[in-house]
């Protein structure tokens, strides 16, 4: 069977009708992933017997009952590796699963494929992987975005029907744009962290890779809520995210921020969002142009903040507990030196020591804490326009997918990516990536991505507002 | 005012990172680049507002202080590159 067009909901009714069972939805993965995945490279490793012994006794009944979902390799999974993409990880075996995943096999989904990504996350393309090159399921010479850039592929390619990712300032929503999926980051504390390898604890947010806004609720349905593993999860009740999912945007009001249509973005992405905001005035909402002020400052703000918790998170790999440790070290420090100079690539390093230096003393005040402060200012300005609208609509990303190699010898250039999607994490607030058109690119037709955001906590708002558009287009 | 400078060798030392010399002379320039871009935070006026730590508001989470299952020692040293009887063995430490 060709997983082309099959969503989760229309995979979970063929099943409610006796049409299709789990083990055959499982093997119609599989056999995708064997036909397309070596001109994709979007999965690092797969345990298809434990899958399949799942898939035999899986409850249909249950909301995910029988659908494999995949998992980007920064999420721990008992008994499966988790590389992070990185050589400092080489052969640790999970010991545990991450709460998404406990959640996850409760609802009756089977964790199904480990997709690759930027090493421990850390980059915006994919290409930061030390283990393989991933590819744009719409261009080959073309990267597929990052970091979560192997969720997003397994499913803009059609082998996968959904997976994991984990955004930090865009991972989720930068590559389901580049992709054609759709991409959820859920609110700050909504969905437990437990399991997932720390990149900046104040700002990862684990959420789901999906062909449609139904299928993002289904997913997010079964992994949100609070979490006593984790401290930062918090105790909100969760809603039923597919109760008003089609309930529409008629006297909503919709945000437009200016500050996020900037020189230098792709023409063809401007008009692409500029037409899905006219379709969201012809379905009822009032189009308001609002202004965010200190957006020009998050990406700077990102890489103090983001760094600063990376160096501490990532001391934990010493070569010691688990992990690859360097051969014959003289001594203590030999062996930490040349364990983490040979485990970590050039990207972890330039983080580490950017995050390690705007922490040190006498640098600290100028560096970090002023950044908190600015965080305050940017997390403010979405205060102020939630007062005034309920939910924002800009461009996930100012270019659709760029040529593989393109920006590696420039890191500012690949940081600046994430222009419209860092602000997002910084406030914690949610935010959604849809597919709204295309753009024609030497003779390539590229996905562009709609992002909206909306305040913390109210992600039924923000797939209300991503359904209404989505049900004016083909799919869906 | 002078462009920021970062020292690479001496940072990586502190977190313990080995660099080989051309991977310095490769990172150096990057960082002082992305450093410049960085100082534009001090444009802002920050005077009066409080630093954000987190983005929501949670202190002081406590649980019951009660026992639960952990990791067994053979669990929690399976994944260690160097272990025996139970333990993590790693370089000398202590000198004599």
């Amino acid at each position: 069977m060709d997983l082309a067009g099959l969503t989760i909901a229309g995979a979970r009714r063929m099943m409610q009708a006796g049409e299709l069972s789990p083990v055959q939805l499982l093997d119609a993965v599989n056999d995708a992933i064997e036909n397309t995945d070596a001109r994709v490279g979007g999965y690092l490793s797969r345990d298809y017997a434990r899958a399949r012994a799942a898939a035999e006794k899986s409850d249909t009944s249950l909301p995910l009952g029988g659908i494999p979902i995949a998992i980007k390799d920064v999420i721990n999974v008992e008994g499966e590796p988790c590389t992070c993409a990185s050589q400092i990880l080489q052969g640790y075996t999970a010991p545990y699963d991450a709460t998404v995943i406990t959640k996850l096999r409760a609802a009756g989904a089977i964790p199904f494929g480990r997709t690759n990504m930027d090493e421990f996350a850390m980059g915006s393309s994919t290409e930061n992987s030390s283990i393989q090159l991933t590819r744009n399921p719409h261009d080959p010479e073309r990267i597929p975005g990052g970091s979560s850039g192997g969720s997003a592929a397994v499913v803009g390619a059609n082998e996968a029907l959904a997976s994991l990712g984990s955004d930090t300032g865009g991972s989720i929503r930068q590559p389901a744009a580049l992709c054609g999926c759709v991409g959820l980051k859920p609110s700050y504390g909504r969905v437990s962290r437990y399991g997932l390898v720390a990149f900046a604890s104040s700002l990862d947010q684990i959420g789901p890779f999906t062909h449609t806004v139904e299928d993002a609720a289904l997913v997010l349905q079964a992994i949100a809520g609070h979490d006593p593993l984790d401290s930062t999860s918090l105790d909100v009740p969760v809603p039923d995210y597919s109760a008003r999912l089609n309930d529409g945007v008629a006297g909503m009001k919709l945000g437009v921020p200016k500050e996020y249509f900037v020189e230098g973005m792709d023409p063809q992405v401007e008009a692409r969002v500029r037409e899905a905001i006219e379709v969201y005035r012809a379905l009822g909402a009032e189009i308001v142009e609002v202004s965010l002020p200190h957006t020009k400052y998050a990406v700077a703000d990102y890489y103090i903040i983001a760094t600063a918790e990376a160096s501490a998170n990532l001391a934990r790999f010493d070569g010691v507990r688990y992990g690859k440790r360097a051969e014959a070290p003289r001594d203590l420090a030999d062996h930490y030196g040349r364990t983490r100079g040979e485990g970590f690539g050039k990207e972890v390093k330039r983080r580490i020591i950017l995050g390690t230096y705007v922490l040190s003393s006498g640098y600290y005040d100028a560096y970090y804490l002023r950044a908190q402060k600015v965080r305050t200012l940017i997390r403010r300005d979405f205060e102020e326009a939630f007062e005034k609208v309920d939910g924002l609509l800009s461009p996930t990303s100012p270019v659709p997918a760029f040529k593989i190699g393109e920006r590696m010898a420039d890191p500012l250039q690949m940081y600046l990516s994430d222009i419209f999607t860092i602000a997002a994490n910084l406030a914690g607030i949610c935010g959604i990536s849809i597919p709204c058109g295309m753009a024609q690119t030497g003779g390539k037709a590229l996905p562009v991505g709609l992002q909206i955001m909306a305040p913390a906590f109210e992600e039924a708002r923000l797939l209300r507002i991503a359904r209404a558009y989505e049900q004016t287009q083909q799919r869906g | 005012m002078s462009a920021p400078h970062l020292d690479v060798r001496y940072v990586a030392d502190l977190v313990r990172l080995r660099l080989t010399d051309g991977a310095i002379a490769e990172l150096q320039p990057q960082l002082d680049h992305v450093l410049s871009y960085i100082e534009q935070l001090n444009e802002v006026n920050v005077e009066g507002i409080e630093p954000t730590a987190h983005a929501s508001a949670v202190y002081n989470v406590f649980r019951a202080d009660v026992p639960r299952d952990g990791f067994t020692q053979e669990q929690a040293t399976a994944n260690a590159p160097h272990s025996g009887s139970g333990l993590f063995i790693v370089p000398k430490v202590v000198e004599g």
